[in-house]
């Protein structure tokens, strides 16, 4: 069987870095057991042997702090991980040593790479590799640059011979103090009459440090719960709870400056003149803001003028030409009319005007993943911090938002950084206004008809206007359902870096093989359902108003008549946009008169809608209801239906109020 | 030596950490980021919003509330 490896190691210390160096384009992701965390696996070969690569959530420490951190701390006692190589950003090694230091009290195996070591080094830092070893008790530290795939094989080498090694027990040991190291050693004693799954020693630490679930641990253990003795230690440890935490984390840095002295040398002042010169910009008292909304703005312009201007062409020529070429076939074949109907109008009119959105995307995910890798989310949140204050809310909940542009349910999953109850729950309802990229190609195409030369400014006010109406709601949230103290912001800013291509490029087909996914499954089953649904009851006009979907649409569109759109063809389109997103396009495509090719599309549309109509669609398509995945991802994390039909339904009506509003002013003001 | 809460220090102001009252998880977090008793602080930026601090090599925003409520040596 293949031995397996698992990675751990602060935020931004490069660890996502390393794991697309070693298993390349061999990962997968799903989700942690139970929970919507990401888990990140891939396998790679080393010397003929094949391993397993276990990408372990970014944290700190390895306490009880948030989800993440007791998903690394349990994959590592009860995973059973063969070693573990605990990324170390090598400018910032006293911090990231502490994490090193939590994972020796577990007994773990462990390699540290020691990564970023050209920026340590332009730094004019120094190290002695085999002392910072000798004093971590042996542990090999192997000096890396992940983002230019440097020591790579060396690390390996390292950690095979790891594998092999001996299970070292409690080597290295730390203390914490006189008193604390007594204590800890009557605790250990007292547990050890215990059956746990758990080392005694590391159990004893963490119920001293006031771990709540370390102490659930030993509390569920038949023989410990009845010992009166251990009760009334525990009783002790709870009266002095905070100063022991503190003490043992005192413990830790002072073993991580025993380490480092002397093997670790830094000129007098870290020099980061680059990074503080962009800052000194970027997070600037009255320029922060505005900068960020150009480059938000810079985002979209780009996005639009690249994926759309000089690659959307290209590939929806690529689909009519395929479209052609399958319908000739089939043709030839002799396929019964039915089939080529479903194929020619079903698939290539409703899927392909799906496809011909891939470049958009691309591009979309590609620059976000720029700002992202380059350090710059961190910045806005910072910049975003007293807006959000206003409203109650804290500077990340914004980042939960900006996840949210690519997909509300990545978006949603993002919200459990946040710690407290109020910023995840309002973050949550939120999240569905911040404009999800499968809702792009449906302004495309109304820009494409009604707003031709100002795409990418439509699009920034389409975008502000989700981000307007989010925070709004926020703050009527906060001060009604979530009343409570706004909770503290905590933020690293990293350095900035030049993002890794790799990693850019990694993040983007992440999320374009899920949107190709979804086209392939959900999409399609949507597209082909309504396909059903548009050709029975038969002998009616195929996508006519008499069949089934064409009736649907007639009955619920007099809702939508103060707004503009009463048309049946927008009801079923936004109807099928409850499944998803990507569907609305593809059904407006198949009602507006099978529809082959985008242009077909954006000449029906412009002779259905009118500007002002076409702004209260866009306006709805933007707030309304969000897709069924996303409605699902709400229900698993706030763990409740009634949250899941709330969002539903609240968001619905502020859609539509919004659109009837943007219409009824829109005629007052005589626009059509 | 003046003690008194990180948010009232002036930008390019140094000084050390000496104790930290923000409630259990919130203090727990901080020292383990490295804010622990003595460690060494420089005030980067505080105008508006968080105020951001160098610890170590290590830029960090921390909301007003929370520096109001770190108490720093100045040097
Ligand atoms: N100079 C340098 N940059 C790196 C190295 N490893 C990663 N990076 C960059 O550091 C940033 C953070 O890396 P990432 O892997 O996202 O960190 P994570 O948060 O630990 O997953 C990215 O911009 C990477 O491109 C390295 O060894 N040297």
């Amino acid at each position: 069987m293949a031995n397996t490896i698992a990675l751990v190691g602060n935020p931004n210390s490069g660890k996502t870095t390393l794991f697309n160096a070693l298993t390349g384009s061999n990962q997968h992701v799903g989700n942690w057991p139970g929970v919507t965390v990401e888990k990140k696996e891939g396998q790679f070969r080393f010397q003929d042997q094949v391993y397993n690569l276990v990408d372990l959530p970014g944290t700190y420490s390895l306490g009880a702090f948030s989800e993440d951190e007791i998903i690394a701390r349990d994959y590592i006692l009860q995973g059973h991980p063969d070693v573990v190589i605990n990324v170390v950003d090598a400018t910032n090694i006293e911090r990231n040593l502490y994490l090193t230091t939590q994972l020796l009290e577990m007994g773990a195996k462990v390699v540290v790479a020691l990564n970023m070591v050209d920026e340590a080094e332009s730094q004019q830092m120094e190290f002695d590799l085999d002392a910072l070893s000798k004093r971590l008790g042996g542990v090999q530290v192997i000096p890396t640059v992940a983002s230019r795939r440097r020591g790579l094989d060396k690390l390996m080498e390292a950690t095979v011979t790891e594998i092999n090694a001996p299970l070292r027990n409690g080597a290295t040991s730390i203390s914490y103090g006189p008193e604390l190291d007594v204590k800890l050693a009557t605790l250990t004693e007292l547990l050890s009459i215990g059956d746990l799954r758990y080392p005694g020693t590391w159990l004893a630490l963490k119920i001293l440090e006031g771990d709540d679930s370390a102490q659930k641990i030993v509390l569920n253990d038949q023989v410990l719960r009845g010992s009166e003795e251990l009760g009334a230690f525990l009783k002790e440890v709870a009266a002095h709870k905070s100063e022991l935490e503190l003490e043992i984390v005192d413990g830790r840095y002072r073993f991580v400056k025993e380490v480092t002295s002397g093997t670790v040398l830094r000129p007098t002042e870290a020099v980061r003149t680059k990074t503080d010169c962009i800052d000194r910009v970027v997070t600037h008292k009255y320029l922060g803001l505005p900068i960020f909304a150009l480059i938000m703005l810079g985002v979209f312009q780009l996005t639009f003028v690249i994926g759309e201007d000089l690659l959307g062409e290209l590939f929806a020529n690529g689909v009519e030409y395929l479209s052609l070429l399958v319908a000739g076939g089939l043709e030839a074949l002799g396929s019964p009319d039915w089939l080529l109907s479903f194929v020619s109008e079903g698939i290539f009119g409703g899927l392909g005007a799906v496809i011909e959105f891939i470049p958009l995307i691309v591009m979309l995910y590609l620059l976000m993943g720029l700002l992202e890798d380059s350090g710059y989310m961190a910045r806005a949140a910072y910049v975003m911090d007293n807006t959000m204050r206003a409203l109650g809310l804290q500077g990340k909940t914004f980042i939960s938002m900006i996840v949210g542009f690519g997909c509300n349910v990545p978006g949603v999953m993002a919200t459990r950084t946040l710690e407290s109850r109020k910023d995840r729950m309002i973050a949550t309802l939120i999240n569905p206004f911040m404009s999800c990229g499968a809702k792009l190609p449906i302004y495309l195409v109304f820009i494409a008809a009604f707003f031709p030369s100002y795409g990418g400014l439509v699009l920034f006010v389409v975008y502000t206007l989700g981000i307007l109406i989010a925070l709004l709601m926020a703050k009527i949230f906060s001060e009604t359902l979530f009343k409570g103290e706004t909770s503290h912001f905590i933020m690293e800013l990293p350095p900035y870096r030049l993002p890794t291509l790799a990693n850019v490029i990694r993040n983007m087909w992440d999320n374009v093989s899920g949107f190709l996914t979804r086209a392939g499954t959900t999409i399609f089953m949507v597209v082909s359902l309504l396909w059903i649904l548009a050709v029975l009851p038969l002998g009616v006009e195929a996508y006519g108003p008499e069949s089934i979907l064409g009736r649907i649409g007639v009955f619920i569109s007099p809702l939508f008549k103060p707004a503009g759109f009463g048309n049946w063809q927008a009801a079923v389109g936004l109807f099928s946009g409850i499944a998803a997103k990507e569907a609305v396009v593809a059904t407006l495509g198949m009602v507006y008169a099978g529809v082959e090719e985008g242009v077909e599309l954006v000449n029906a549309i412009r002779g259905a809608f009118t500007p002002l109509s076409a702004a209260s669609f866009m306006v709805m398509t933007l707030l309304y209801t969000p897709c069924v995945a996303t409605i699902s991802t709400i229900k698993k994390e706030t763990n409740s239906w009634k949250w899941a039909v709330f969002a539903a339904g609240y968001t619905f009506s502020v859609g539509w109020l919004m659109a009837v509003l943007v219409f009824q002013v829109g005629t007052f003001l005589g626009f059509s | 030596m003046d003690r008194l809460p990180l948010a009232g220090l002036n930008e390019g102001d140094q000084g050390k950490v000496t104790s930290i009252i923000a409630g259990g998880q919130a203090t727990k977090r901080l020292y383990e980021m490295g804010f622990n008793t003595g460690a060494k602080i420089k005030v980067i930026k505080n105008d508006r919003g968080p105020i951001i601090v160098t610890l170590g090599s290590n830029k960090i925003a921390l909301g007003r509330g929370l520096a109001e409520k770190m108490l720093v040596s100045k040097e």
